[in-house]
């Protein structure tokens, strides 16, 4: 038996939710007695298979380098990724559930003819696991009977492996073929200086409430003062406030920070889906009926255009 | 060009649901049920491209019980062209779905296959990715918007780190995000037409795909509640119980 993480990266550094991953392996290997692999798949990436021989806990990592695996388009990947699963007798293949392991590991699952478990919350023994069904309102324990098990990991429910400190082997694999069916053509990387959602220990989100896009400059100057991401409701998105990738909930990003302030959000159960595990959670609202208050630690009353600069002012 | 829509019906995402008191499954029962919404974006985005010449025809599928009839009706309200239901009570998980969707793709032939990214039930976000797996098609998840070049369509992606621009040769699987569209609404005399018009009906027995569930439930069960926590009857006293907590 053998586990092997899919590593998140963008070719030059591994990203953080590798890191969550990496604890739900460690998790599962321990119940079913086993060593974890981790693959590095892109281009020009050797660095980022250079760095990843550091994971304490990672016995080995495989690096699959060439152009065919450059943006990790499906197409190539997923077949890749099922004849490696084969040939290496993989029993366990974990993602995390960000955009690239949900859009990869499902095209390989089904290659393999086996079913994808997504979004796992716990591990409770080698073959059974936990995920939230219904935007959360129901956890689901699952027991897989398929030989190969493959999963997506929701990164919010594991703490961060250490990175560094370990040492294992690098093995070079074979190239991937292009199967001529998909290309990339461009990418939009909105770029920040602040922290992202999915690793902020705080996050400050606007929703509809904050009525334009301008308005959310109130928010990013107490984000700032307090090392805080900045973070938004569907309906601050869809209204074109803000970037989709800033979007928490049920179908945009989980996140469970220490201290979550949502402003101007009422808390509609796909909002709460994605943040209702942060640690200490803030309404600012003028609705003193908003669902958001019962979920949260702390409610405020107030006319978030009054009660955001008196934040921020507060915050010195 | 002929698109091929999958629609699930599902519990009507404004209801919290309970789980049966033997824990071992969500009680829909007596609930409202809807088109899931990600499908009605999979379906308006069909119609779009029907209304504007790219496409020929529009033809809904459902795997389900018979009671997805009554989804079908309202796609055909909505104005697919043809509807198939495939039926079965057994329970279908994502696997089982992608593979009796790409017996009716081989039927079919269509040039573009679109679903929705998610079903808001399960959660699983896998049956497109799957589908795309097994007939070989190239797959554009997660959509925000849609171009023909050629043979070619270019899918712009909603990804963690913003956008992204790819290119799939047709024929193609695509997943609709939210922002895809804004589904119009079915209308009362579209509806009572519908009631009318043919459903196409096959069994699971028909494809011949076997669909025995490869992951079985053990327990549903609530998760852990959050209670309604203090007001805070200024800024001054937030930041100060936010200190004493230690989250500041
Ligand atoms: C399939 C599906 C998936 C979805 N996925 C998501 C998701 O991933 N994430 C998500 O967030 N939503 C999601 N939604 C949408 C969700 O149902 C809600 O519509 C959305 O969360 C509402 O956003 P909001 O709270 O910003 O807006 P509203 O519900 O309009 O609330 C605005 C709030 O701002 C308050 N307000 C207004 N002005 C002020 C002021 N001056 N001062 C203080 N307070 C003020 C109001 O009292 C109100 O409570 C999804 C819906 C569906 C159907
Ligand atoms: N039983 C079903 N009948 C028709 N389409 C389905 C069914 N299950 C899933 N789909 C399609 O697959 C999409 C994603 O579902 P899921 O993988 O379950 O999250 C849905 O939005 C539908 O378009």
């Amino acid at each position: 038996m053998s586990i092997l993480v899919i590593a998140e990266h963008n070719n030059e550094e591994i990203q953080s939710a590798t890191a969550n991953t990496v604890t739900a392996a460690k998790q599962l290997a321990e119940k079913a007695g086993c060593e974890i692999s981790l693959l590095v798949a892109g281009h020009n990436c050797s660095a980022v298979a250079e760095s990843a021989s550091a994971i304490p806990g990672v016995s080995q990592v495989l690096l699959a380098d060439c152009p065919a695996l450059d943006k990790q388009l499906p197409e190539n990947f997923a077949p890749y990724l099922a004849e490696l699963v084969k040939s290496k007798s993989i029993t366990y293949v974990m993602a995390p559930s960000t955009t690239h392991g949900k859009n990869v590991l499902p095209r390989a699952a089904a290659l393999l003819d086996v079913a994808q478990i997504s979004d796992i919350t716990e591990i409770v023994d080698a073959e059974t696991f936990v995920r939230p069904i219904y935007a959360g309102n129901a956890l689901q324990t699952l027991k897989s009977s398929d030989s190969v098990k493959t999963m997506t990991v929701r990164t919010a429910a594991f703490d961060p492996a250490e990175l560094t400190g370990g040492g294992c082997s690098v093995e070079t694999l074979d190239a991937a073929a292009d199967a001529g069916i998909s290309r990339f053509i461009s990418e939009e990387v909105v770029q920040s200086d602040r922290p992202e959602l999915s690793t902020a220990r705080i996050i400050v989100s606007g929703g509809r409430g904050m009525q334009s896009g301008d308005n959310f400059s109130m928010l990013e100057k107490v984000a700032d003062k307090l090392g805080a991401a900045v973070g938004a409701s569907r309906a601050a998105v869809d209204a074109g406030y803000v970037p989709n990738d800033m979007q928490v909930g049920q179908t945009g990003k989980i996140v469970a920070p220490d201290l979550y302030i949502a402003v101007g959000i009422s808390g509609a159960i796909q909002h709460l889906a994605g943040m209702k595990d942060s640690k200490v959670i803030v309404a600012i609202n003028k609705d003193e009926d908003a669902p958001i208050f019962n979920v949260a630690d702390f409610g405020l009353v107030a006319d978030l255009f009054d009660a955001v600069p008196e934040l921020e002012a507060e915050l010195g | 060009m002929k698109i091929l829509v999958g629609i699930k019906r599902v519990v009507d995402a404004n209801i919290k649901v309970r789980i049966k008191a033997d824990n071992s499954a969500v009680d829909v029962e007596k609930l409202k049920m809807v088109v899931n919404p990600f499908c009605e974006i999979a379906i308006e985005e069909a119609l779009r491209l029907k209304e504007s010449g790219a496409a020929t025809e529009v033809i809904a599928v459902s795997v389900g019980p018979d009671s997805c009839q009554e989804q079908l009706r309202t796609a055909l309200a909505l104005g697919a062209d043809r509807v198939i239901h495939v039926a079965t009570d057994e329970i279908t998980q994502p696997l089982a779905v992608a593979k009796l969707f790409n017996a009716v793709v081989e039927k079919e032939k269509p040039g573009l296959v679109l679903f929705g990214k998610q079903s808001i039930d399960g959660d699983n976000n896998q049956t497109g990715q799957m589908l795309a797996a097994l007939s070989g098609m190239p797959q554009g998840t997660f959509a925000s918007e849609l171009a023909f070049e050629g043979d070619e369509i270019i899918v712009t992606r909603e990804v963690d780190s913003g956008l992204q621009k790819v290119a799939l040769k047709l024929p193609a699987v695509v997943t609709a995000d939210l922002r895809l569209n804004e589904p119009r609404y079915v209308s009362l005399p579209n509806l009572m037409k519908a009631k009318r018009k043919p459903i196409e009906s096959m069994s699971v027995a028909d494809l011949g795909i076997d669909i025995t569930p490869r992951l079985s439930t053990v327990t549903v069960l609530n998760p852990p509640e959050r209670s309604a926590g203090e007001r805070v009857s200024s800024v001054a006293e937030l930041v100060e119980k936010l200190k004493a907590e230690g989250a500041l």
